[in-house]
């Protein structure tokens, strides 16, 4: 079962136009780019990593010759079978790796006139990838004593905070969802917020490259909130940042979410919970 | 022409009545009557008896023709009928705008929601007046430095994402802007720029502007400096979201509208894709936003939205954004977006009570924050006291729970009063429930709440604020009959102990309407003597003006009955706590009201008179020279009200001397004047109907007394034609009485006041010329002065000469035919009074046709003065030949023609000759009104049929139509 991409060219113009072939070309390509962090500056710039290509393909939607004056549509369809034993991913625009697909229409015109050209971008949603997801519910306990990588555990003030997440296995067109409850706590807390990551691994020749950027921060809480009160988490995936999980060879995408907790004296307490992203 | 003779035609006026009288057709009672329903049976067999008289029968014979309104609508009235075709209308109609559609929508809704619910319009101008400051404020605006969006942009972002964020970076470039030092004033106007700006950035496509915008100022609401102010910044950013609100739900409506407006109840299936994707995009985009409260805040505006995507989806997003507020700490912050949140789900589904209730509940288990450290150190800060504070809450909470308490059934109010009982500290819950729940609810368990009251901690909440609530409801909703004594002593027991005035007062005010309903003047007398006793110190009742006129307003709505209300000891001190001049009138003016409103009989209770007389010498006390000429009328209208109310019954002498002292109380005001003056004659008349029309020597010298009266007080009247016309009054009310010189005097003194008649006068604050009046009033008068007799010293005619000698002298208008005029109507008088027997006479008062008994001498005297009239008329209407007065030298000359006609003997050739002169004058230059000619020839045509008036038909033959040119 392949899908296609259809649609129609119009071409609007006051009087006839002459040309020399009108193509669509349709391409699928996955960016990736390697951080000036992970390799030095100049690597990074020159080593960028080949494009993948994942999808191409080209068709002539009219032969050289006249196309009349007023609205000419012409329809055309593209089957969406990937290239030899490619795989076709999501659409998704992130930092290191962006996978976009598009479809550019050019006009070819005699001496003299300037060819014409027109790029669009279209979007791809997988398949459902399984058709039942099992929730994994998450609870969690955030004190001092849970904290890693803390320099004095003795200054810091005391606190309980509970919570859970309703599932670490989202479905992506769904919201992040759990609760969170604050016991107790020495010192007011500022704010509450979810911090929603993206993990991009780019694997090449030399090694890998692994950078986490934040995409948003949603904040859940504001000022000392009421002990005892479950407060709610929610967080809705943002579209075209976010795709499900992605493994293949060159590269990787991952999410994570982070409960990060910010007390009056600035004390920032984070949580980590690796996500994983799918579709059904 | 040579001089005229003149000899009046003799009358016969009881012949001539009876002529000229109707057949008299006498009408059967049970056949006929206008008003009644029109029962037509067979309307041809009565026709005969029935001439005459105006029917509105047909002939038709329907037995019982209905009622014609009640018949055209066959049972539905128009205006129900067309709202129900439009109804059915609906959706094919085509709808030319959204915003129309759209105010029937709210229109709707408020109807699911119903007329009691009160709207939040009511309150916002309220929560504005209350919550005011005079600390500066500041307005923090982050323009384009939104984090909510992919923070680097990387080469491979699609165009379309690009260029957004470029726009995010380009608009008012990262300016962040901070307006500090503002005054309130200030504040509100630069909010209400913020809410021009967002109408304008919508209309002109900058979506993401106009986003911008009411994030930032949503996110003023998570700022709580300066903390009195909140209520108010919270209405007046809330309606910038109410504005976006609309905008985004009426564009997206408008997508789908495309190419036919889909209905108004509307489902998910009529929406297309663009539009769901549309507002899909808007819930993306507000679901990235990075902070709770504009979140929250922007969400819920859109709340309505929610019905293009999915049928559930507000029932779903209702309980979601309720417990997203547990996340926000701030008590006061979390209470009005709870406020927000109520709002806009009672605006969009009324129906969804149990996020309503969530939201209540939810306030409940985080309402210890407000006793937090948090919330302490705050205030120490801010310098704020902690009642002050907690009454911040009121407007919110007040909110909440009347949308919770909207027709909820008892045992859920009952639940969330004891919910609130358990709560420590809960005076603040309290106040809002008794504020919000309904009075009936609150009224019934008045008991409890006194108890529950009683509990509540000494320095929270001010308890005078719980006791006015209570009161509020007890107000509209009556206790059991058995508690309410009670419950005013526990209730007036704390409230007497409120040590400041202005509390004490505005409590007091709303519990007076307690007391007037429920209890007698012993009760209110209490009331108001504590009142008194409170206000008094330092004059504190100057600052309580309001409230202390509220009080009065409502005693007077409960206490109609003046003896009762005046018996009230306290009541006239508490008058008198109004001591500045302006309230003190408006005071009084209410008084007098109620007073002519509702006192139903004439009363002659002392307690009452004294009282209001004291009461309306206020009004009149406050007139002085810069009072409007309106305000003088409204005074004087109900001082005479209550002079109209005054009745001493038969004890006609307490009633003059009440007019004496009346007069002399309100002599500034010229209508009160006339009022007494009219009482007065009044007075006299009803002395003579007791007497049956003769005076015994006492009531001969009290009606005597009367006259004097008038007579000394006319002339006091500023106005000349109220003086002229009370004269005339008076002098035949003196006249019917038999006081003959008095009614001279009186006539002597109108002619005599003649001359002073300004050309001009003000009528209705535009000058007019006075002349119609001074005409209208000259004829009133010469038919008054056929009765008069003749005084004996003076000579014949006396009254009748010195008018028209007044007339002759009198400065009249340039180019006027009024003196003329007066000339020509005081010959039909003359004529009258030559007859053997006159037209009318007064009983018991001998007119000059009795003392001269028809004396040749004194027709002769009648006959000259005639001629001498007639004369001076023939004089002036040849001067008008010679100018270019032609028209109304005609017009003159008709009406001394029509004079002569029915007045004159015109069997005299004279006479006669004249007559057809001045015809034929009238006529010559065709501006005579050629239907009125042809009249007055059938009438002559008519009057020659008589047998003694034959000679008019030779007459008729020489009076000619002129045939117009």
């Amino acid at each position: 079962l392949v899908e296609v991409l259809a649609g129609v060219v119009v071409i609007t113009s006051k009087e006839a136009v002459q040309h020399q072939g009108i193509s669509l070309t349709m391409e699928g390509l996955v960016n990736l780019q390697l951080s000036s962090k992970s390799v030095g500056v100049f690597e990074a710039f020159y080593n960028s990593v080949k494009p993948i290509q994942l999808i191409s393909s080209n068709i002539e939607v009219a032969k050289p010759g006249k196309v009349p004056g007023g609205k000419t549509e012409i329809p055309f369809e593209f089957p969406l079978q990937a290239k030899g034993n490619k795989m076709l991913y999501e659409t998704y625009h992130g930092v290191f790796v962006n996978i976009q697909y598009t479809l550019r229409c050019d006009m070819r015109r005699p001496l003299l006139a300037k060819d014409l050209s027109k790029t669009c971008e279209f979007m791809l949603h997988c398949q459902p990838q399984k058709s039942k997801v099992q929730p994994t519910p998450v609870d969690f306990t955030i004190t001092p004593e849970t904290l890693q990588n803390v320099k004095e555990r003795t200054s810091l003030p005391k606190f309980v905070i509970r919570g859970h997440l309703d599932a670490t296995n989202c479905v992506i067109t769904q919201p992040l969802t759990g609760e969170l409850v604050v016991e107790s706590s020495e010192v007011a807390i500022k704010s509450i917020e979810l911090q929603l990551v993206r993990v991009e691994t780019c694997g090449c020749a030399e090694g890998y490259a692994r950078d986490a950027t934040e995409i948003q921060n949603i904040q859940i809480a504001e000022g000392d909130v009421c002990h005892g009160l479950p407060i709610p988490i929610y967080m809705v995936f943002p579209r075209l940042f976010t795709c499900p999980t992605l493994e293949t060879t060159n590269f990787k995408v991952e999410f994570e979410v982070n409960v990060v907790i910010v007390l009056h004296d600035d004390h920032l307490i984070t949580e980590n919970f690796p996500l994983k992203l799918c579709r059904v | 022409m040579a001089s005229v003779q003149w000899h009046a035609r003799v009358r016969k006026y009881g012949a001539e009545l009876q002529r000229c009288r109707l057949d008299a057709v006498p009408v059967d009672l049970g056949d006929y009557h206008p008003l009644k329903p029109i029962t037509v049976t067979d309307s041809r067999s009565r026709r005969g008896g029935r001439k005459g008289s105006t029917s509105s029968s047909s002939s038709s014979s329907s037995s019982v023709a209905p009622d014609p309104l009640s018949s055209m609508l066959e049972g539905t009235d128009p205006l129900s009928l067309f709202a129900a075709a439009s109804a059915s209308e609906t959706p094919t109609l085509s709808h030319s705008s959204s915003s129309v559609e759209l105010g029937r929508k709210r229109r709707e809704n408020e109807e699911e929601v119903g007329a009691d619910f009160e709207p939040w319009s009511a309150k916002r101008g309220e929560i504005l007046a209350r919550f005011t400051t005079t600390e500066k404020l500041s307005i923090n605006l982050f323009m384009g430095s939104d984090k909510n969006k992919a923070s680097s942009p990387s080469s491979a972002v699609s165009e379309k994402v690009r260029t957004r964020l470029e726009e995010l970076d380009d608009l008012e470039e990262g300016s962040q802007r901070e307006l500090l030092n503002l005054s309130q004033q200030d504040y509100v106007n630069r909010i209400e720029e913020l809410n021009q700006s967002l109408k304008e950035a919508w209309s002109s496509d900058q979506k993401v502007k106009a986003l911008k915008i009411v994030i930032q100022c949503s996110k003023l609401l998570s700022d709580t400096s300066v903390i009195q102010f909140y209520p108010s910044k919270f209405v007046l950013i809330t309606d910038i979201l109410d504005t976006f609100g609309r905008l985004v739900y009426e564009r997206i409506w408008s997508m789908c509208s495309d190419p036919r407006p889909i209905p108004d109840s509307f489902s998910v299936e009529d929406v297309n894709d663009t539009a769901k994707e549309t507002c899909l995009n808007w819930f993306f985009k507000i679901a990235s936003i990075r902070e709770l409260i504009p979140r929250l805040y922007v969400e819920a505006a859109i709340l309505k939205c929610n019905r293009f995507l999915n049928k559930t989806g507000i029932q779903e997003t209702l309980p979601r954004l309720t417990a997203m507020i547990r996340g926000i700490g701030d008590p006061l912050v979390a209470v009005y977006a709870r406020a927000y949140l109520c709002r806009v789900g009672m605006e969009v589904a009324p129906h969804l009570k149990d996020s309503l209730n969530k939201n209540f509940f939810d306030l409940l288990a985080s309402f210890r924050q407000i006793h937090g450290d948090t919330v302490q150190n705050q205030l120490v800060i801010q310098r704020v006291e902690i009642p002050v504070y907690l009454t911040l809450y009121s407007p919110a909470i007040h909110w909440i729970l009347q949308c919770v308490a909207y027709r909820a059934p008892d045992v859920l109010l009952t639940e969330m009063m004891e919910r609130c009982k358990k709560l420590g500290n809960n005076a603040l819950l309290l106040n809002s429930v008794m504020w919000a729940f309904r009075p009936e609810f609150v009224a019934a368990r008045a008991t409890d709440f006194i108890g529950m009251i009683k509990d509540c901690d000494e320095a929270g909440f001010p308890k005078h604020l719980l006791f006015g609530s209570l009161g509020r409801s007890l107000a509209c909703a009556d206790p059991p009959e058995s508690e309410r004594l009670p419950i005013l002593n526990e209730a007036w027991k704390v409230i007497t102990k409120v040590r400041s005035p202005q509390d004490y007062i505005n409590c007091a005010e709303i519990w007076v309407e307690f007391t007037c309903r429920h209890f007698t003047k012993r009760e209110v007398n209490t009331v108001l003597a504590d009142i008194i006793k409170h206000m008094t110190p330092d004059r504190a009742f100057e600052d309580a003006y309001p409230q202390l006129q509220s009080v009065m307003k409502k005693i007077l709505t409960y206490f109609h009955n003046f003896s009762v209300l005046f018996s009230m000891e306290k009541f006239l001190p508490f008058l008198d706590m109004f001591q500045k001049d302006s309230v003190r009138v408006e005071v009084c003016k209410s008084i007098m009201e109620v007073f002519i409103k509702h006192q139903q009989e004439p009363t002659r209770d002392p307690v009452i008179l004294n009282a209001l007389l004291h009461v309306c010498k206020t009004m009149h006390d406050s007139v002085n020279a810069l009072t409007v000429e309106d305000e003088k009328r409204s005074l004087a209208l109900l001082i005479n009200g209550f002079i109209r109310m005054v009745s001493f019954g038969r004890d006609f002498e307490q009633q003059l001397s009440f007019c004496v002292e009346a007069r002399a109380t309100f002599c500034n005001l010229e209508p009160v004047i006339i009022q007494l003056i009219h009482t007065v004659n009044q007075l006299a008349m009803e002395t003579r109907r007791v007497m049956g029309g003769s005076h015994s020597r006492k009531t001969a010298a009290f009606v005597r007394a009367c006259a004097a009266y008038s007579f000394i007080t006319i002339p006091s009247l500023t106005s000349i034609f109220s003086r002229l016309h009370l004269y005339l009054l008076s002098g035949q009310v003196a006249l019917a009485n038999q006081c003959l010189s008095q009614a001279d005097a009186f006539l002597k003194a109108a002619v005599s006041v003649l001359p002073e008649v300004p050309r001009t006068i003000s009528v209705e604050g535009k000058q007019r010329s006075s002349e119609a009046f001074l005409l209208d009033f000259i004829n009133s008068f010469l038919s008054t002065l056929l009765v008069v007799p003749d005084h004996p010293e003076q000579g014949v005619l006396y009254l009748v000469r010195g008018l028209l000698n007044m007339v002759q002298d009198y400065t009249w208008e340039d180019n006027s035919d009024a003196k003329v005029r007066v000339y020509i109507s005081a010959l039909p008088l003359l004529a009258a009074m030559s007859q053997e027997s006159y037209l009318y006479t007064i009983p018991k008062v001998d007119s000059n046709e009795t003392l001269y008994g028809g004396d040749p001498k004194f027709v002769a005297e009648i006959s000259r003065l005639c001629e001498t009239l007639i004369g001076q008329v023939l004089d002036h209407l040849k001067t008008l030949g010679r100018e270019e007065g032609v028209r109304r030298q005609g017009s003159l000359a008709f009406s001394l023609f029509s004079t002569l006609l029915a007045h004159g003997d015109l069997r005299n050739n004279k006479l006669n000759q004249l007559a057809v002169n001045l015809w034929n004058l009238s006529h010559k230059n065709g501006h005579c009104d050629t239907r009125t000619s042809v009249r007055t020839l059938e009438h002559i045509k008519q009057q020659a049929q008589q047998p003694e008036l034959s000679h008019l038909s030779d007459m008729l033959l020489r009076l000619s139509l002129q045939s117009r040119a």
